[in-house]
Formats: structure tokens, C-alpha cells, sequence
């Protein structure tokens, strides 16, 4: 029987060869499963597949594209004669304060709802009863599926029962401009003001980033955990020890999704929100958001004014895109490397 | 059934990473070969490229030629699909079709490729296999339960009696008693001898005293370090390599003074 | 040289010390319920009267404060550190069920009572403000209803999901089975990602400019009759294909590479072990995703108004003429009454009813979501 053998000399390999025509892979006519058959129901398959992603891009690059076009008169009416646009100067000056109410609305939001989300989120991972901690992450779960539309619905009939705590703010904080009651010292009587609308969104929201971080904490190596708690760590010391530090990025991504969230809520701000002329004090009305001034005029809209609602749009469009593009950039730049 | 197979001048790569250089090897038909050595060195991507498995991930490419009773597998218009219902494969874990009972998972490979098949030919082709796997008189009374719920030594004669099921020429395995206790790799063995009288099996393993019980042929493979490529050091019958192999480097390996 | 002895005597000498000073379990409670009754004091005397908000923060306030001082004075520093650091998470996860549990109470106890088999099998046609008033007035029972909103509603999220499950599941074969992470690949991922990001009304503005467009090319002049339901469902597709997208590509990569290099080694060509085995094996968790997905664009009201206006009557054509959901309904019964002033109350009564079926729709929705995962996941056996 004959024995083949091994190919080489059975001497080290390094030195001698060089190692970098050695690495390099054969070309063409040696690599060949390239030109292996490709069967018809593969390549079917695979292209229905390429054309439901590429649809994907066509999708959005027609989002932009179609409110582009539809912008198109505010654009021409913008060049030839501003006080076309309603407010009499200009589209810029029309759709600034609305901006500017946006984000405030979605600072606020922001603000009080994360710290709450981060005690809901810990509560329900390392604190809660082991076994009531499962039922309340559904119950989260749950809350954070309620339609906005609802959230608008309780925001109205909870509105009123401000105003007393609005009066409060005002008196004892007034000197703060966002508390300032209005020239005749009172605050508004409905309690349908930008701040009321804040809190909603900060509650519609807060579900959201609190199941989001309960993930991430819920991933924390149980290892490091134990360690923390092998080296005599109190329970909250094992928190800011081991589940803080690798939860870092994930929290922020969770708060950025939040606050995408509340930039582009409508519903609860149109139904509590009684519009009116940008002013600093969130206790009196006034002040609106972009989302909501669309929803609000855009039934009854027409003409210039259906171009100028969906060039507000496409203003709220790209504001939400960098905030996401920026909430990427600050989760790749805190993300554990290597972990 | 059962073919002979030459490797010549077979390099493997993944992406610009030569992984395996220059194998030559004849594997002749109904005998079994094992492939030994250390981690890293190359004997799983090896037993791959024997079924086109390897190109699976992504980047990975061969140079030289498999013959299987003289044709090369990787031929212009050869179709990977037909090679792998030649060469069967076992993996290192056993790895049943979960959403199958245990009689889908021994068909699977028949039906998937569009045979049709009658009860009886079915129920035959499902005795036969597990009978071949040795695994019938354990699950006879079973076969529409699920495979997953059976124990891992009867999960891998469940994916073994399911690779020959589609009556493949060449059986590959992977280090396949690896996640088992000693009494199902027995059992495992024993299937080994006795498949050889049809199949011409190709096993990897870690252990060497499972190479010297089940093979009649061994080849050592080895690695001069990180980042250099595997190679075959020397292929011999399995008792010379035991007792009185060829090379220094297999016999430090074999004696346990390797490295 | 004497110390040093010392020193090592002690330390050979003395016991390791296993116990420590500690509060009795029930001192947090006695603390808890001693702060309240402070608060309310206090409430008495600056606010001259039992004020829940403010007992409530004063409670809060002065329980963190008093748990830390009682707990530092015996226990030590780091023992009070963990302490107030408990009451503190579980008070912020007290106060924030307090809006939540409102907003659930709410729903349950206004829906309950306006709700009745007549809503929800009847329509808005011929709804006049008389017929509010007199309902108000106590003459009459509660007219109108919201089964045109139900029926629209139905319609509009399940042309959603034609349109979206087939490009959402596809794309995210493309991504995993596919696309071995190249160039394409990542520019869908992230495309995918900034789509999730779109808030809900543009994606409706985004649908209204597209058929409106197609609508002025084939009539010019007849922008408005883009306003319809399939319109909305579009819409609504925008929303809804990333998370397809995002939850079956989760699903599709827990699908260990072994099984489909089990299928491989049998030989079954690629897009069969995609269709037999990668799919069936993950098809619980994919229709589970859908299933959330749905639940999340069938609350959407701000793309439905934009897009298909809003019906008082039955409409079963989506491809025509305004319709209503429930949500768009809730907007419009609230904002715009039948029947403005005193009388607004029975809009206000419909508008609570619509919205406790619309959150008892989404609730299901969830749970069948949890049931699907449950039940079709692949059996373990034993």
C-alpha cells in the first residue's frame, strides 16, 4: 500500500519563506468556488431578498424626496414675496419659535423622565421582590405600547388640576422666567401650557427608556456582579460598581431614543396644548411644537399653507435625524470597547 | 457506494489568511482516517474543504484539487450542493432540526431535496438509517417527538443516522464524541466500526486513543505558531503512527512531549 | 519592638467579626410611616390643609433624610449610603406608577361607563348636536358610535402589514443570510435606524406628498382625493418596516450557524435551508415582532390624520374616500365635538369609550405577541 505523505519539509516555516507571497491567497484561476453554479431558486430567492432591501432605500430617499417637492411653493413663495407666509415674514421667522418649542417640550420631557426611568429600570432589576420584578418589566412593557392618542386624552383631563400648582410655581418662582406668570400675574386657567404638555410627554416617554435600560441592566455579567459582592460591596455599591459602569452607553442610547420620541410626538401636545405665540414662561399659554402645528392646521389646509405644513415637516424631519445621527455618535464613542 | 478521495496541493484560506498549506492525501474507499493534532492546526478546515463546507464563512477559498474517484469537486461547474449529497457531515455538537420530530430529522435531508416518498418508503428509509446510527431500538416507540429532547449521545447518532439517510459515498465527522460522555462515545465508536464496511469515513479528533481504536489510517497535523499556516506532517497506518511514526514531530506529539 | 508584638498578638488573637450592627427589619417601615405623618403636619400648618402632592414630595423628602440619619448613626456610612439609595429608587419608581396608574384607572373607569354594545356597532351617520344635548340634558341615551373607526382601523393596519411584513422580513434575510455585512448591507442597517427615527407625522406628510403628486399627474387639480385609506396604510408602512426589519434580524442571527450548516452538509441548497429551516425555526419570535409592530403603528393617530382624514361614516374601500380609526376618531370626538359647550361631554364619553378598546386592542395584541413566543417556539422535549 502506498503512503502518500506530507508535502513539505517538516522544519519550521517562518524565517526562510517569505512570508508575504506565502500569505497571499491564490488568484483567479485558483480561488474557483466563485464560479461555482448558481441555482435558480437561490438566485430567486436572493434577489427578492436585495429588492426588498433596496426598497428600503428607495422609501426613504422618497420621503425626502416628496416633501421636498411638495415644498416647492413655500420655497418659491419664500424668494419672490415673504409675507406670503402666514405670520407676514417670511418662512424663517414662522417656523422658529416652533422649533424652539419643540426642543424645549423634548428638554423637559427628557429631564424628568430620565432619572425616573433609571430608578423604575434598577427598582425592577436589582431591588424589586424577586418575584414581582418579571410581572412589573411586563407591566412597563405594556405602558410603553398605550397610543400617544391616549396619553392626549388623560393630559386634557388632567390639565385643570395644575393650574393651583402652576399658581404656586409662579409665586414662589416667578423670578425664574419659565415660572413668570403673565403681566397680570396669573397663570393660565385651562393648565393647557407648554409645561403641562412637557410633563405628559416626559410620562408618555418614560416607559420607553425604562424597559430599554432594563435590558441593558438585565445584561450585566452576573460575574461582575458576584465579584462586586465577594469584595464585601453593599448592594448599592455593587450597582455603581458593576451595572452603572457597563450600562453607561446603553443608557444614553435609551435616552436618545426617548428624546427622538418626544421630538416627533404629536398627539398628546395638539390635544393639550392650546397654542399660541412663542413666550419664555411655561406656565402661562403659548408656545408651540412643530408636530403639533401640523396636526392642528393641517385638515383644514390648502394651497400654500399645505406646502408651508409639509415644509415644517421636513424642518422636523432633519432635526430628528441629527439629533439620532448624534445620539449614534455619542453611543459609539461611550461604548465599552471590548467587553 | 464508498469512494476513494485525493487531496493534491490543497491550500485553504480565509480571506488573505493562509490557513492550511499544501496538503497531499489518499484516502482510500471503506476505511476510516482519522485527522489528529493540536488546536489551531488546521485538521477541521481540512475535513471542510472535503465537502465544500468551508465555504460557508465568509472569505474562506481552496487551491488545488479533491478528486472523488478521480473527479475534482472543485471543477468548473461543479455545484457545492451535489458534493454535499456525496459527503456527508457530523458536527461537533449535535445539532438536530428543533422545529423536527425525530423521524423529519432523518428525512429532512431526502425531503428537503425534493424527493418525494411514500409512507412505507419512508418508514423503511428511517428504520434503515437509525438502525445504521444503532439508535432504532431507542427511539423506535418515539419517532414524532421532538429530536431535541433525546440525550446528546442519541442526539448525535440521531444527526448521524440522519447524514446517511441521503445515502452520501464519504462520511465526514468532526470531532463528533467531543460534548459526549464516555459511554456514548463508545457507543459512537462501535458505529464507526461498523459503518466503515459501506462508507469511506473521515473523522477529526482531539483523542488519541480514540484515533488508535477507530482508524485505520491517521494523519498528524501540526502548526509552527500563531499565524502560520497548518500543515500535514505525516500520514501513515495508525499503528505506525503509534508505535513508530516517520517524523520527530509526531512522535513528540503521539508521547506527549509536544511543544 | 514591644507594639509590634502587640500588634500581632491582636491580630492572631482576635475573632474575625461576621456581625454587625444592624437596624431591625422593621425600622424602614416605622421611619416611612413616621415621615408621612410629619408631612402631614406640616401640610396643616404651612398649606392649611391636607394637600396629597405635597404630603407626598414632603413624605418623600424627609423619609430619605431620616432614613439616612438613623441609619449613619448606628449602622455606618456605607451601610446609610446603600440605604438612602434604595428608598430613593423605590420612591422614584413609586411616584412614577402614580401618573401611570391614573392614566390606566382613567381609561378603565370612563371607557367602562360610556362604553356600551351600541358604540361599538354603531356609526357616526346622522349624528346631531340635538341628540347630545338631550343625552346630557338626561333625555335620551348616548348616540353615535365608533364601529366605522373599529372597521377602519382593521382595514388600514392590515394593508400595513401586506405592504410591510413581506419588504420587513425579506430585508432582514437579506441582512443576515445575505448581505456577509457589506457595503449595501450596512448603508440598509443604517437607513433602517434613521427610518426608525422618523417621527410618525412625517411619515404620514411623506405618503399624502406621494399620492397627492400621483393624484395631480393622473387629474390635475384632484389633490384631495389621495386622502385615503390605503394612503394611510403606507403611512403606516413607513412606521412600521424598520421594526419589523430590527426584530426579525435579532431573531434570524439567534438562529445558531449549526443548523443551517447541518441542512448544508445534507445538501439542500441555500434559500431551501433558509425557507426550511431558518425560518421555521425562528417563525415564533417573527411573528411575535410583527405582532408588536402591529401593536405599535395600530395606536398611530397623527399618519392616519394626515392621510385619510376623518370618516363619520362606514367606509369599506381603501382605496377611496376618507376613513376614520380609533385613534384619529378619539382626536376628532375631543378636539371637535358634535356638539360644542355643555353638551361637548357625551364627544368627550365616546372619545374614552374608543380609547378603552383601542388600549384593550393593544393590550391583546402584546399578549398574544408573549402567547406566540410561548407556544410555537421549537419544543425542547423531555
Amino acid at each position: 500500500m502506498p503512503i502518500s505523505t506530507q508535502t513539505t519539509e517538516s522544519g519550521p516555516t517562518g524565517p526562510g519563506s517569505t512570508p508575504e507571497s506565502g500569505q497571499k491567497p491564490p488568484q483567479s484561476p485558483a480561488t474557483r468556488q466563485q464560479k461555482a453554479v448558481v441555482r435558480p431558486g437561490d438566485r430567486i430567492f436572493s434577489a427578492a431578498t436585495l429588492i426588498a432591501g433596496i426598497l428600503i432605500l428607495v422609501i426613504l430617499a422618497g420621503v425626502a424626496l416628496f416633501l421636498l417637492a411638495q415644498s416647492k411653493d413655500t420655497i418659491t413663495a419664500q424668494i419672490s414675496d415673504p409675507s406670503q407666509i402666514t405670520g407676514g415674514k417670511g418662512f424663517f421667522s414662522y417656523v422658529w419659535p416652533l422649533v424652539i418649542g419643540t426642543l424645549i417640550s423634548a428638554a423637559i420631557a427628557l429631564i424628568v423622565a430620565t432619572p425616573f426611568s433609571l430608578g423604575i429600570a434598577l427598582f425592577t432589576t436589582h431591588m424589586a421582590p424577586r418575584k414581582l420584578a418579571p410581572v412589573l418589566g411586563y407591566v412597563i412593557d405594556l405602558l410603553a405600547a398605550i397610543p400617544s392618542v391616549v396619553y392626549g386624552l388623560w393630559g386634557i383631563a388632567l390639565a385643570g388640576n395644575l393650574t393651583g400648582f402652576y399658581l404656586w410655581l409662579s409665586k414662589w418662582f416667578g423670578w425664574i422666567p419659565i415660572f413668570a406668570p403673565a403681566a397680570d400675574g396669573s397663570v393660565s386657567q385651562t393648565g393647557r401650557t407648554l409645561l403641562t404638555a412637557s410633563l405628559v410627554l416626559s410620562i408618555m416617554i418614560l416607559p420607553i427608556i425604562t424597559s430599554l435600560t432594563r435590558e441593558i441592566f438585565l445584561q450585566t455579567p452576573r460575574l461582575q456582579e458576584e465579584a462586586a459582592l465577594a469584595l464585601g460591596a453593599t448592594r448599592w455599591e455593587m450597582i455603581r460598581m458593576a451595572v452603572l459602569p457597563f450600562g453607561k452607553s446603553g443608557i444614553v442610547s435609551a435616552t436618545m431614543l426617548g428624546l427622538g420620541r418626544a421630538l416627533g410626538e404629536t398627539m398628546a401636545v395638539a390635544m393639550i396644548l392650546s397654542p399660541g405665540v412663542l413666550t419664555a414662561s411655561l406656565v402661562v399659554s403659548g408656545n408651540q411644537t412643530i408636530a403639533s402645528e401640523i396636526a392642528q392646521n393641517f385638515p383644514e389646509a390648502a394651497g400654500l399653507r399645505l406646502s408651508e405644513l409639509i415644509t415644517v415637516g421636513l424642518v422636523l424631519f432633519v432635526i430628528t435625524l441629527l439629533v439620532n445621527m448624534g445620539a449614534r455618535a455619542i453611543v459609539a464613542r461611550t461604548s465599552v470597547k471590548g467587553s | 457506494m464508498s469512494k476513494q478521495i485525493d487531496i493534491k496541493d490543497l491550500d485553504i484560506f480565509y480571506g488573505d489568511f493562509r490557513a492550511v498549506d499544501g496538503v497531499q492525501m489518499q484516502i482510500k474507499p471503506r476505511s476510516v482516517t482519522a485527522f489528529i493534532g493540536p488546536s489551531g492546526c488546521g485538521k477541521s478546515t481540512v475535513l471542510r474543504t472535503l465537502n465544500r463546507m468551508h465555504e460557508v464563512i465568509p472569505g474562506a477559498s481552496v487551491s488545488g484539487e479533491v478528486l472523488m474517484d478521480g473527479n475534482d469537486i472543485y471543477g468548473a461547474g461543479v455545484d457545492p450542493v451535489n458534493v454535499r449529497r456525496e459527503v456527508g457531515m457530523v458536527f461537533q455538537r449535535a445539532n438536530p432540526f428543533p422545529t423536527m420530530s425525530i423521524k423529519e430529522n432523518v428525512l429532512a435531508g431526502v425531503r428537503l431535496n425534493n424527493k418525494r416518498l411514500s409512507k412505507t418508503e419512508a418508514d423503511d428509509l428511517t428504520e434503515r438509517a437509525l438502525r445504521g446510527a444503532n439508535l432504532w431500538n431507542e427511539v423506535k416507540d418515539r419517532l414524532n417527538l421532538p429530536g431535541s429532547g433525546l440525550s446528546g449521545g442519541q442526539q448525535q447518532r440521531l444527526c448521524i443516522a440522519r447524514a446517511i439517510a441521503v445515502e452520501p459515498e464519504v462520511l465526514l465527522m468532526d470531532e463528533p464524541c467531543s460534548a459526549l460522555d464516555p459511554i456514548s462515545t463508545l457507543a459512537i465508536e462501535d458505529l464507526i466500526n461498523d459503518l466503515k464496511d459501506k462508507y469511506t469515513v473521515v473523522i477529526v479528533t482531539h483523542n488519541m486513543q480514540q484515533a488508535a481504536r477507530v482508524s485505520d489510517k491517521t494523519a498528524f497535523f501540526n502548526i509552527a505558531g500563531t499565524g502560520k499556516p497548518g500543515k500535514l506532517i505525516e500520514f501513515n497506518e495508525t499503528s505506525t503512527i503509534f508505535s513508530n511514526p516517520d517524523k520527530e514531530e509526531t512522535e513528540n506529539y503521539i508521547s506527549g512531549r509536544f511543544g | 519592638m514591644t507594639t509590634m508584638n502587640t500588634t500581632t498578638e491582636a491580630a492572631v488573637s482576635k475573632p474575625a467579626k461576621l456581625t454587625s450592627k444592624q437596624l431591625p427589619k422593621a425600622t424602614p417601615w416605622i421611619v416611612a410611616v413616621a415621615s408621612i405623618l410629619v408631612a402631614i403636619v406640616i401640610s396643616f400648618i404651612a398649606f392649611g390643609g391636607f394637600n396629597i402632592p405635597v404630603v407626598a414630595v414632603l413624605a418623600g423628602l424627609i423619609n430619605a433624610i431620616a432614613v439616612f440619619a438613623v441609619s449613619a448613626s448606628y449602622e455606618g456610612r456605607r451601610k446609610a449610603v446603600d440605604r438612602i439609595a434604595t428608598t430613593i429608587v423605590t420612591s422614584t419608581f413609586v411616584l412614577a406608577c402614580v401618573p401611570l396608574i391614573s392614566l390606566l384607572w382613567l381609561t378603565v373607569s370612563k371607557g367602562g361607563a360610556a362604553i356600551s354594545g351600541d358604540l361599538l356597532t354603531r356609526t357616526m351617520l346622522g349624528m346631531k348636536g340635538v341628540l347630545d344635548q338631550q343625552y346630557v340634558a338626561g333625555e335620551a341615551t348616548l348616540a353615535g358610535g365608533f364601529y366605522h373607526a373599529i372597521v377602519g382601523t382593521v382595514l388600514i393596519t392590515l394593508a400595513a402589514c401586506v405592504i410591510s411584513i413581506p419588504i420587513g422580513v425579506l430585508t432582514a434575510i437579506y441582512l443576515v443570510e445575505y448581505s456577509n455585512k457589506n457595503r449595501l448591507g450596512k448603508a440598509i442597517t443604517f437607513l433602517v435606524d434613521v427610518m426608525t427615527g422618523i417621527p410618525s407625522i412625517v411619515a404620514g406628510l411623506f405618503a399624502f406628498a406621494l399620492f397627492s403628486t400621483i393624484a395631480n399627474v393622473l387629474l390635475p387639480g384632484a389633490a384631495g382625493i389621495a386622502k385615503t385609506g390605503f394612503t394611510a396604510a403606507v403611512a403606516l408602512s413607513v412606521l412600521m418596516i424598520p421594526i419589523v426589519v430590527r426584530n426579525t434580524e435579532e431573531i434570524l442571527r439567534l438562529v445558531p450557524m449549526d443548523l443551517r450548516e447541518a441542512s448544508y452538509a445534507l445538501g439542500v441548497p441555500k434559500w431551501k435551508t433558509i425557507v426550511k429551516i431558518v425560518l421555521p425555526t425562528s417563525v415564533s419570535g417573527i411573528l411575535s415582532g410583527v405582532t408588536i409592530a402591529i401593536a405599535r403603528v395600530i395606536g398611530e393617530t397623527a399618519p392616519i390624520m394626515v392621510t385619510a382624514g376623518f370618516a363619520k361614516t362606514l367606509n369599506w374601500n381603501l382605496f377611496s374616500g376618507w376613513m376614520s380609526t380609533l385613534p384619529t376618531f378619539i382626536y376628532d370626538s375631543q378636539l371637535r365635538p358634535v356638539s360644542p359647550g355643555a353638551a361637548a361631554l357625551a364627544s368627550s364619553e365616546r372619545a374614552w369609550a374608543a380609547a378603552l378598546v383601542l388600549v384593550a386592542l393593544v393590550m391583546v395584541l402584546n399578549l398574544l405577541a408573549r402567547i406566540i413566543a410561548k407556544v410555537l417556539a421549537p419544543k425542547a422535549g423531555r
